[in-house]
């Protein structure tokens, strides 16, 4: 099996592992603990703080440990949006319509019941949001606005730094979900200019599980998750020890390897471009060529069953993913498709390849040797 | 190693199949097909609903095989959904089973299992086949009658029986069962149900209500000499041998006889001109390949619950057209099921009754 969908999740590096691996069972403390067993473990999550905080060039009180991607989507969202209201009356949430279900779904929530006023800003037809189009929709009612940093279906990273400016010009709350651009994109908080943004560990070799949320100081925002105060009061809830050491370990390896990462993927991701867009007819790439994730390569095939041509890939030897894929047979393309302009019929065929430490130029090959057959395969099913 | 698609449906029978074929050495694959449900309805199926493509799932994930859902909501809507109303609207009652076990099973399914690279596909099926000492594949009842399924099997040939297989014809159903438990399936208790899949567990006039109102038209209630006895519901209303719910005063029970649907009347009489001692059944399907051109004896059953009857049957000068004479007089012959005539254990063919 060749494995080419590092933008659903990575294997856990080895590296990662070892450093877990003393949480389990002989540091095992819980960090709240007065006696020496707590303080071991607390020990071990603020240097997980301060190696985030070095990294994204931060303090160690605005890192907050959560349980993955979603969940800090979740507290960014929620509980900026009720704290900024609370504080200055602002109602409205502006965001893209391309954004992760963490952030769509959240925010929808937030219409719906907790009276907020919202704008879904479109894209352009290689799904970027343009920073003109946020300037054009913000306002002094706007709580909060949330664009995420590189788009997980299409692969498209967003001009974040524009966008943070014209927040800040404005005087609203910037958050970013940075959950698949942390993989290969700089993540300096200072530098990028926003005020919250989102990470999961299982995107670069950190186990699957854990996340976390950076809240510049002086974040209005309010904790989802309540309890005993962990996390600087902001996430209720005993750390999960060995998963936020391996996170920390996971990031640090990352801010050291990323440009080597980047060097080995993209020539393999533009080969296979290349390769399929020759090779297959009736076929396009999706999202930003250039402003885009280094690994990811994402295609609309016109005609096919997106999920029809994963399970003929699987079943040859090759894991990808799909926009419009569904597991129980139902699928319809995903807003992203609709919202870069695809018809029905090309984005129900769908295909992401994603690229990651692991891959080699002998397994992009296999993949384009099988691949054009089974699309052709896939194309026999197709129903007018 | 050879490859077998095996075409699950989240209950027993599908699932005993996938783990006995898993034990025989075969490389097993799950497949499990989405159909289409009337919107809103998705939960109520009998079959293949989100509940039970979880369970089938389940079981994929305990023997360690692959699984995949395969949509065919659109083709199954065009095929079985449209040929049940179409049935209807001829004054037939059409058991769309037969159409998706040739359309859907057999073709769009089999296609699929092809097309993935397998070798077979099986189903869950009470039926058997055994290759003949000519090298042609026989199909053959289950060994447990009672729970015989080879029936609806009767449209398939020997193309498409040479990539068949039916793991659990050889058990008996208790076994099956028995079976399911010692593999830790949760199908095991899972109950067997005749409805049609479609229906939502809804009587089947409701969903025409819902699908093809215009059937329900009302019209005269005659007797076979032509006499005029009462007042119909539309002719979908009624089956062939039905006597509740004619709403036509007589000393003695009636039964409905037949349906016009040219001039909308429905024909009722008494018990006794129920029986009919033949019928013509068209489309026939001979299992071997090789139609029969003289006169045979066979026990033919006229519908799936039916119990076997001897008859004559003689091919007619059509090929595809049978007529078949029965010894004694059958009741409930009914336009739109099928006939399926056996010698013994061995399925010889089957048509859809005119």
């Amino acid at each position: 099996m060749i494995y080419l969908d590092h933008a659903a999740t990575t294997p856990m590096d080895k590296r990662v592992l070892d450093a877990m691996l003393p949480y389990f069972s002989d540091f095992f403390g819980n960090p709240s603990s007065v006696h020496r067993y707590g303080q071991l473990a607390e020990a071990a999550v603020d240097s997980a703080h301060e190696i985030f905080a070095s990294i994204l060039k931060c303090r160690p009180d605005e890192i907050v440990f959560t349980s993955c991607g979603s969940e800090s989507d979740n507290l960014a969202l929620r509980g900026a949006a009720l704290a900024s209201r609370e504080k200055t009356g602002a109602n409205w949430i502006l965001t893209s319509k391309t954004e992760h279900p963490a952030v769509s779904k959240t925010v929808k929530q937030l219409e719906k019941y907790y009276g907020f006023q919202v704008k879904w800003l479109d894209s352009d037809k290689d799904g970027l949001i343009k920073a003109d189009v946020v300037e054009k929709a913000i306002g002094d009612k706007t709580a909060i606005v949330s664009v995420m940093y590189a788009n997980n279906e299409i692969g498209t990273v967003n001009p974040i730094r524009d966008i943070a400016a014209i927040c800040h010009n404005h005087g609203v709350l910037f958050h970013t979900d940075a959950v698949q651009a942390a993989a290969y994109l700089p993540v300096d908080v200072a530098e990028l200019g926003v005020d919250l943004m989102s990470l999961g560990g299982h995107k670069f070799y950190g186990p699957k599980g854990i996340g976390a949320l950076y809240v510049r100081k002086g974040t209005p925002i309010f904790p989802i998750q309540t309890g005993g105060g962990q996390e600087n009061g902001l996430r209720a809830g005993t750390q999960n020890v060995p998963y936020i050491v391996g996170f920390a370990e996971a990031l640090r390896l990352v801010d050291i390897e990323r440009e080597e990462r980047a060097a080995h993927v993209k020539p393999l991701r533009d080969r296979l471009i290349g390769s399929i867009l020759e090779t297959i007819p009736d076929s396009r790439l999706t999202g930003h060529m250039e402003s885009r994730l280094p690994n990811h390569a994402s295609f609309a095939f016109k005609g096919v069953d997106g999920n029809l041509l994963l399970t003929f890939l699987d079943g040859a030897g090759f894991a990808c993913s799909s926009g419009s894929a569904c597991k129980t047979g139902n699928p319809e393309p995903s807003e992203v498709m609709y919202g870069i302009g695809l018809t029905r019929e090309w984005g129900l065929g769908s295909l992401r390849v994603t690229l990651g430490v692991g891959t080699n130029a002998r397994q992009i090959e296999s993949f384009l040797d099988a691949l054009p057959e089974l699309v052709v395969n896939a194309r026999k099913f197709a129903r007018n | 190693m050879k490859k077998v698609v095996v075409a699950m449906s989240g209950g027993v029978d599908s699932s005993v199949a996938a783990a006995l074929l898993k034990q025989q050495g075969f490389e097993v694959i799950g497949m499990m097909l989405r159909l289409w449900s009337e919107s809103g309805k998705e939960d109520s199926n009998r079959c293949c609903t989100p509940d039970a493509m979880a369970l089938a799932r389940r079981v994929a994930g305990i023997l360690d095989i692959p699984f995949y859902v395969i949509d065919a909501k659109g083709v199954f809507k065009d095929t079985v959904v449209q040929y049940f109303l179409d049935g209807y609207a001829r004054g037939e009652t059409p058991n769309p089973c037969l159409a998706c076990n040739r359309q859907i099973r057999w073709r769009f399914l089999l296609d699929h299992a092809l097309a993935f690279g397998a070798d077979f596909m099986a189903t869950g099926h009470y039926a058997r086949v055994v290759t003949d000492d000519r090298g042609r594949i026989q199909l053959l009842r289950a060994r447990d009658r009672s729970k015989d399924q080879s029936y609806v099997l009767h449209v398939l040939n020997q193309e498409k029986l040479t990539k068949a297989l039916f793991p659990i014809g050889d058990y008996p159903k208790p076994e099956i069962r028995q079976i399911a438990w010692s593999f830790g399936l949760p199908t095991a208790s899972r109950h067997d149900s005749q409805d049609l899949c479609f229906l939502a567990g809804d009587d089947y006039r409701n969903f025409l209500k819902r699908n093809a109102a215009g059937m329900f038209v009302p019209g005269p209630i005659v007797s076979r000499s032509g006499e005029v006895l009462g007042k119909h519901t539309g002719l979908v209303n009624y089956t062939i041998g039905q006597r509740k719910g004619l709403d036509v005063p007589s000393s003695v029970p009636l039964y409905v006889l037949g349906k016009n649907v040219s001039t909308n009347t429905l024909v009722v009489g008494e018990q006794v001109e129920l029986g009919l001692r033949e019928l013509v059944a068209y489309d026939v399907n001979w299992v071997s390949g090789e139609a029969y051109n003289e006169p045979f004896r066979a026990e033919v059953k006229i519908r799936y619950t039916a119990k076997e009857t001897v008859a004559l049957v003689t091919p007619l000068e059509i090929g595809s057209r049978v007529l078949i004479r029965f010894d004694t007089p059958q009741r409930d012959i009914t336009a739109g099921q099928a006939a399926v005539f056996y010698q013994g254990e061995v399925l010889i063919g089957g048509g859809i009754i005119s």
